[in-house]
């Protein structure tokens, strides 16, 4: 089968002259699609979308724009331009040259690492599967499969790492990839939190703010990485991340002020009042953030993990923006760790190693940045003259990894006794009726231009292009 | 003596922190649910269902009611409560803080209940399964390899594993690498592949090296598992409807000057770095099966196995510094010689096979306590049939000939038990080892079966050591003692544990003498235990150094 690589598969790591990778993919790509097709966007894989497809890597082709039907998407393999002389910039390597090929000695580590980062990719395509029934608009059911073709890139940005670098094992794990469903009892992804669906926009949305940046802050530690190649391929991999970000920051944004504008339409802050008028009341809202805040930061991991300091101590992954520490070794330092008295109704302050903390310290600049967006909707908020504010829940609060795992904590960080704790659980997270009242007010809207009465639009269209344009040909 | 510091072995279910044992009908499920902060020393979390000695006691002592308080069960599942992890072996820091001695007792102790566990498929009608429902690393894949058969969930990621060597600089240290190729039969390369890989096998190649016996999707793993329980279940000969022997708190005063139980005594001698342990025989027993049932957990055999086991573990434990143990005995020869018969004619009832299995398991720790073995045959004891195998199973013996008062001498009587039905972990009765082999000295013994044996006959069939007279015999004993602690205790160690094994070689064998030799070389190299060592550094974010020099 003679494939013009260059076209078929938009690359930059000189696929057309590798015969080695070719194999590889030629192997994998068919089962790929026969994926995609079986487990990508139900009812719209021959639909023509309008999508952001990379072909490059520098400004003018890692973002160029045209109708295409899903399948036909060119997902390709980039990895950011070399670093001349990059050296290793922390742990027991620092300042030796950056690896090119895996160090036999991490191999294991290094393809667990991969494969854990790359089985979130499909996996939230899978639990994404089924929102194109119940989209509020063309724009948004545009965006939400801009997300799952990138994040099937993302895939095989991880299965070029495989392909490349890691022989027959690494073969072996990109089928795995493929193989596990989310969801599937027999057969599941990796993280706990990755099989179970998303079905409706408002998880949707907060999935893309804090779970998609849990995936962000995942990446920016890997693009530290001593090995080279990961590094360059999670470096490209950020860009397309923070449209994520831009669709999960938005979303929730125009839920929010679509809640302010009925509400001072009706002049009520009465919840129900707000949901018997078709929108979702700023309670339920904040649920649904407490929600999925505190399942995205379970996925950081143990405040205190031997693999982190290990992974540290390799030079395997390192911290967000590792260049703006001063001490990238950190041999000596130590991190104060906050934990629950051991009877569960106190906290402590723990002095522990600094690199068995970098789960907590990637932890705490990924909470940093999720309060951005809630700094805007607050702003909203106030603008609409309502008193109301959207809170990031205590990072004590519902906890299953950790140090918090087993104990009570309330979304303001106080401790609550089990009978407590279960009495309040669901002011605090969406109970089944809430779920039930969101999920009612998921119906397709599709017409140009047109949005579900829950959502306010977006200020601008994708691309310069107007709010009604046709992103998706049904 | 500090008590409250001391180890024990009392355990109940009632009180269990780590496991959940649960019936159903003929099948018993132990669950392990370690919990964090319930270790046995408090400078480590119990994290991941690790393990630490603490939740070995209760196992074994799990194990022992299965025995004696459920007859009716005839197979035992061995799972976990944590999703997605079965057990992730010894605890690590628990490891990288203990000091040497420690470690070697934790591993005997957790060698012994995983020997037990295949004593009970072997010759208790308890067949048992590892429902390996997750992550089997490292001491939890050996807990596996104890079982008859290993199940593993195939959910795409729980793997078997032994990541020691790759990962902490040592060896499994509970016969892993002994059981992976001798009792699973793995292919050597393929062993090889799998004990350097962190990571380990999961789902069908798991199965296709011989590392697990099912591979089971999540949907059907419970079902899969209960019938396959239900398999073996039916194989077992044990009883339908007898009933269970409790297993009553042991009785036992700890004073400063040492244990004391009901038929045993412990006598600590602190200037000298001994212990004298003290068994005294029967005195009227039951007359037939009848009465060994109502006797029950009384019954001398059993009461003896209790508390000769416990005193053993109590003095490994907590007494290291006390090199050489004495034995002594006190009661009547024909006693324990009528005890012995009643033993044996009833030896297909289960409970009395139950304790004919414990006194051999109780003998065997007894040969692989790393103390020195001297036995006093003294006047008044009573070195007969099972209690003839502590003169067998010592180091050397010493036995009084009274040449003023010749009917004051001592004698010891040879009984049936004493040729095969107390084997050693070697598969030799303490006899066969004893003559290594020597048909002609076996057979002198086996006719003088039923007599009781004076000190010339019983030196001339080599059934003792020395035979001093009473002039001498205080002054020999004496300096006997003297001159053995005297001797550096590592070498005592490792040359005791070499002449008690002689002849051939078991698994068990094979796994005790490489716990002693390899493993424990391994544990106290600097590649290991150093400041920078492996074991010592994981965890830290450091990676360890090594002299690469090999030896």
């Amino acid at each position: 089968m003679a494939i013009d690589y260059a076209e078929k598969i938009p690359n930059n790591v000189h696929l057309a002259d590798d015969r080695k990778l070719q194999r590889a993919l030629e192997h994998w790509q068919p089962h790929f699609l026969d994926w995609w097709k079986d487990l990508g966007p139900e009812g719209f894989q021959e639909r023509d979308v309008y999508l952001r497809t990379a072909t490059s890597v520098d400004a003018k082709g890692w973002a160029t724009y045209g109708h295409v039907k899903m399948p036909d998407y060119r997902w390709g393999i980039f990895l950011a331009d070399p670093t001349p002389d990059r050296r290793i910039g922390f742990g027991d390597h620092m300042g030796e040259p950056a690896w090119q090929e895996v160090p036999g000695e991490h191999r294991a580590t290094l393809r667990r690492l991969i494969v854990t980062q790359g089985d979130t990719e499909p996996a939230s395509v899978e639990q994404q599967r089924r929102l194109g029934q119940s989209c509020p608009s063309l724009y948004d059911l545009r965006n939400l499969f801009q997300v799952n073709v990138e994040e099937g890139r993302h895939l095989w940005a991880m299965v070029y790492l495989l392909h490349a670098h890691f022989g027959r094992d690494g073969r072996e794990e990109a089928e795995e990839l493929l193989a596990r469903h989310s969801g599937d009892v027999n057969n599941p992804r990796i993280l706990g939190t990755f099989n179970e669906p998303i079905d409706d926009w408002l998880s949707f949305f907060c999935f893309t703010y804090f779970t998609d940046r849990d995936g962000k802050y995942q990446l920016l530690s890997l693009a530290e990485s001593g090995f080279d190649p990961l590094s360059r391929t999670c470096r490209f991999m950020l860009t397309e991340e923070a449209h994520h970000m831009f669709v999960g920051e938005t979303g929730l944004g125009r839920v929010v002020q679509r809640a302010c504008e009925v509400m001072n339409e009706l002049g009520t802050d009465d919840p129900l009042k707000v949901r018997a008028a078709g929108a979702i009341d700023l309670p339920t809202i904040q649920k649904y953030v407490n929600f999925w805040f505190s399942s995205a930061i379970d996925l950081f991991g143990a405040e205190s993990s031997s693999n982190a300091a290990n992974y540290f101590a390799a030079g395997l992954k390192g911290r967000p923006d590792e260049e703006s520490f001063e001490d990238h070794l950190c041999t000596d330092a130590t991190f104060a760790l906050e934990q629950p008295r051991e009877d569960g109704l106190g906290v402590l302050t723990e002095e522990i190693p600094m690199r068995n903390a970098m789960n907590a310290v990637t932890r705490n600049a990924y909470i940093k940045d999720c309060g951005i967006g809630v700094v805007r909707w607050n702003r909203a908020i106030r603008k609409a003259g309502i008193d109301f504010e959207i809170k990031l829940p205590s990072e004590r609060f519902r906890r299953n990894i950790g140090v918090w795992a087993g104990f009570h904590f309330d979304p303001d960080g106080k401790p609550h006794s089990q009978t407590e704790w279960d009495e309040k659980l669901y002011d605090w997270v969406p109970s089944h009726e809430d779920r039930e009242f969101v999920k009612s007010l998921m119906v397709q809207v599709v017409e140009p231009g047109k949005m579900a009465g829950w959502i306010a639009p977006p200020p601008r269209g994708i691309n310069n292009q107007p709010v009604d344009y046709d992103y998706v040909r049904l | 003596m500090t008590h409250a510091n001391l180890v024990t072995f009392d355990r109940h279910p009632d009180s269990y922190q780590h496991w959940k044992l649960s019936f159903d009908g003929p099948v018993a499920t132990l669950a392990l649910d370690v919990r964090e902060d319930g270790g046995i020393r408090p400078d480590y979390k119990l994290k991941l269902n690790s393990y630490d000695l603490g939740v070995d006691i209760e196992l074994s002592d799990a194990l022992q009611r299965l025995r004696f308080e459920h007859p009716e069960v005839r197979c035992l599942v061995v799972t976990s409560l944590k999703e997605r992890m079965f057990c992730s072996g010894a605890n690590i820091y628990m490891l990288g803080t203990s000091p040497h001695a420690w470690k070697v007792n934790f591993c005997k102790f957790t060698n012994e209940t995983r020997n037990g566990i295949e004593d009970m498929g072997a010759n208790s009608g308890i067949r048992s399964i590892a429902a390996c429902n997750g992550a089997t690393a490292g001491g939890g894949y050996e807990l596996a390899l104890a079982c008859d058969e290993i199940a593993l969930i195939d959910d795409r990621s729980s793997s078997v594993s032994l990541p020691e060597v790759p990962l902490l600089g040592v060896l499994p240290g509970t016969g892993g690498l002994t059981r992976v190729v001798d009792k699973r039969k793995v292919r050597r390369d393929l062993a090889d592949v799998f004990c350097t890989m962190e990571e380990g096998v999961r789902g069908q190649r798991a199965k296709d090296w011989k590392l697990v016996d099912h591979v089971i999707p999540p949907s059907d793993f419970a079902e899969k598992v209960k019938a396959r329980a239900a398999e073996l279940a039916a194989l077992s000969d044990r009883p339908i409807d007898a009933k269970g022997i409790e297993l009553t708190p042991l009785e036992r005063e700890i004073g400063d000057s040492g244990y004391r139980y009901k038929h045993v005594e412990v006598q600590l001698d602190a200037p000298r770095r001994t212990v004298t342990i003290t068994v005294r025989g029967p005195e009227s027993g039951p007359a037939d099966l009848d009465g060994i049932r109502a006797a029950g957990v009384d019954w001398w055999p059993l009461a003896l196995a209790r508390e000769l086991d416990d005193a053993i573990l109590m003095l490994r434990h907590n007494n290291a510094d006390y090199g050489l143990w004495v034995l002594k005995t006190e009661g009547e020869i024909e006693q324990v010689l009528a005890s012995d018969a009643l033993m044996l004619a009833n030896r297909d009832d289960w409970f009395v096979r139950e304790t004919v299995n414990y006194l051999r398991r109780t003998l065997r720790r007894l040969d692989v306590s790393s103390r020195s073995l001297f036995v006093s045959v003294d006047p008044g004891s009573c070195f007969a049939g099972t209690l003839l195998e502590l003169a067998l199973a010592a180091d050397r013996s010493f036995m009084l000939d009274d040449q003023e008062t010749p009917e004051n001498s001592p004698s010891v009587a040879p009984g049936e038990v004493n040729f095969g039905l107390f084997t050693m972990s070697n598969g030799l009765s303490r006899l066969e080892e004893r003559f290594n082999g020597d048909a002609a000295a076996i057979a002198a013994v086996e006719e003088s079966v039923g007599r009781s044996l004076g000190p010339a006959e019983a030196l001339e069939l080599g059934l003792v050591t020395f035979t001093p007279d009473d002039i001498d015999w205080e002054d020999e004993i004496r300096m006997a003692i003297e001159e053995r602690i005297a001797m550096s205790p590592d070498a005592l160690t490792g040359m005791e544990a070499s002449l008690r094994f002689g002849g051939q070689e078991t698994m068990e064998t094979k796994i005790f003498g490489r716990l002693t030799a390899w493993q424990n070389w391994v544990f106290s190299r600097p590649n290991a235990v150093g400041d920078k060592g492996a074991l010592r550094v994981y965890g830290t974010g450091t990676a360890p150094q090594f002299d690469w020099e090999r030896v």
